[in-house]
């Protein structure tokens, strides 16, 4: 993140303040969206997580999906990623059914919990995990630039041979966030990749997200539970109790509610539609 | 960036062997982050052998038998125990979740696991064999070498076995139970204690049936005849195809989406 050269395209500021307006004008493409879900239901033992969601995920922007914990991020991003069972109805990804083979090399996934190898470096980590995605001595040395880059990426070049059981809780979460930038994915999903740091990480890591989706064109489906990181995002997907409660831009949250921050403009959208719940409930 | 890399084939079926002597290289280098686990595994089944000897100081015949059935049963048992931690921990760390989300197929990552574990079976196997032959006394009749065979098989039993159990198991505590659950009455059954047609009939059946029972009886053809047996034969592919058997099962319950 902290190498990256701000100098790719002068005259846009990967701010996320100004990016936020649809600054990046992708001439829409003709290929198909990132993600598009329709009458995307999940169950969970015996329980429904998902309630027939409909909505897309454009190109080349970072979506946020934000919600209170449980309400059903981290099995959506699964569903997305394709390890999630039990998922009913159409769920394209990247213009494939999600799970598709083809799809495991064109993805990057962050879990919620880092999922690295504790009793290996940092960069054997990283070794290992490259040398799945592209494997073959042929690309050895492809492979080895990469990893090198995925580590300056998460700004852990001086730990770099460190064990990861050794580095505190957001330094490996970062390694497990550099795993899933090996291989320039095409889309990114990652579950609440900025949990437990501290404010000028979390700046720096937000940077990071602008600058690859912008330079690498990539697609960010960033969930979090924090509502100010909502104002980073291109574009926002509410999520309350297995259903989206709103989709679109934070601007046009904000004014849709008529509420000065997206925190408000949430709070908005849920106590309306418990209003019309309750409503349903007493007309008959 | 619709230059994808180029590589984006996702081969699947069958057996990628770069990306099986990755994740080979990869469990063993965890180890080595871990010495005191590779001194384990390679000292204790000598320092049992030398403990063994000397309890049966007074019956070298006894100490044959038994010794050389023992020279097939450690690998089985810590191959069992190491592999079914290790997968465990895959399981719960998330790292499995991850691996399976990528290109890796279940065949890559158990054949993976396999290799690197036969690799160290091989240097537990061979430094017990050969402190049991040279330094013990151990009087085999056949070739050094085949119980090295036999060995290294159970060592691959064991982690078949340990693969397999370890996706019945949601803790380390459950995991660990399993070695008295699906070991100890092989233990019991395979002849180590006495030969398998002294035992009730109903047991006998079952030791017939269990993987264990050839194993040691493949060390024993070894240590009573010079040439290899048909029996001897028969015995060690028995192992080989119930491991391989096995690992079949433990990739089946690998599964890339999950609940």
């Amino acid at each position: 993140m902290m190498n990256y050269s701000p100098a790719h395209s002068p005259g846009h500021s990967p701010e996320p303040s100004s990016s936020s307006s649809p600054s990046t004008p992708a001439p829409e493409p003709p290929e198909p969206a990132a993600v598009h879900a329709e009458n995307l239901t999940v169950v969970r033992g015996p329980r429904t997580v998902l309630h027939r969601l409909d909505f897309t995920v454009p190109r080349g922007q970072i979506t946020g999906l934000l919600g209170p914990s449980g309400c059903g991020k981290s099995t959506l991003m699964r569903s997305v990623v394709g390890t999630q069972a039990k998922v009913a109805g159409t769920l394209d990804v990247l213009g494939r059914p999600a799970g598709h083979p083809a799809l495991r090399t064109r993805i990057g996934y962050v879990t919620q919990a880092p999922s690295v190898y504790d009793d290996l470096t940092v960069r054997q980590n990283l070794d290992y995990f490259a040398a799945i995605l592209d494997p073959g001595r042929a690309a050895a040395d492809r492979r080895a630039e990469d990893v090198t880059r995925a580590i300056a990426d998460v700004d852990l070049t001086s730990h770099a041979d460190a064990l990861a059981g050794n580095l505190s809780g957001g330094q490996r979460n970062r390694v497990s966030l550099a795993v899933a930038l090996l291989g320039a994915p095409e889309l990114l999903v990652l579950d609440e990749p900025t949990v437990g740091l501290d404010p000028v990480l979390r700046r720096d890591l937000w940077n990071l997200f602008h600058d690859i989706a912008t330079t690498r064109g990539a697609t960010l489906l960033v969930s979090s539970h924090v509502m100010d990181e909502a104002e980073r995002c291109h574009r926002l997907l509410l999520m309350r109790q297995g259903e989206i409660l709103a989709d679109g831009t934070p601007e046009a949250l904000r004014g849709r509610t008529g509420a000065d921050t997206v925190e408000a403009a949430f709070l908005h959208l849920v106590d309306q539609a418990a209003e019309t719940a309750r409503e349903k409930e007493t007309t008959p | 960036m619709t230059a994808a890399p180029t590589t984006a084939t996702a081969p699947t079926r069958g057996l990628n062997a770069s990306r099986t002597t990755a994740t080979a290289a990869r469990v063993l280098r965890q180890l080595r982050h871990d010495p005191r686990t590779i001194a384990m595994m390679i000292l204790i089944p000598c320092v049992m052998l030398l403990l063994l000897r000397y309890v049966f100081d007074g019956s070298p015949r006894t100490f044959d038998s038994i010794g050389a059935s023992l020279l097939g049963i450690f690998p089985l048992i810590t191959m069992f125990l190491v592999t079914s931690i290790a997968t465990l921990r895959e399981r719960t760390s998330g790292t499995l979740e991850r691996l399976l989300a990528m290109p890796l197929g279940k065949g890559d990552l158990i054949a993976g696991y396999a290799l690197a574990f036969g690799a160290l079976a091989i240097v537990q196997s061979a430094l017990a064999t050969g402190l049991a032959v040279r330094l013990l006394g151990l009087d085999v009749t056949g070739s050094a070498w085949l119980l090295l065979l036999v060995a290294l098989l159970d060592a691959l039993l064991g982690t078949a076995l340990g693969l397999f159990v370890s996706a019945f198991a949601a803790s380390e505590f459950q995991a660990v139970q399993f070695m008295p659950a699906v070991i100890f009455p092989q233990l019991l059954l395979c002849g180590l204690f006495t030969p398998r047609d002294n035992m009730h009939p109903v047991l006998e059946t079952i030791s017939d049936v269990l993987p264990m029972s050839y194993a040691v009886d493949g060390m024993n053809e070894v240590l009573h005849h010079t040439d290899m047996t048909a029996t001897f034969v028969r015995d060690t592919l028995i192992v080989a195809g119930c491991a391989l058997l096995v690992l079949g099962l433990g990739a089946a319950t690998l599964r890339r989406r999950t609940p």
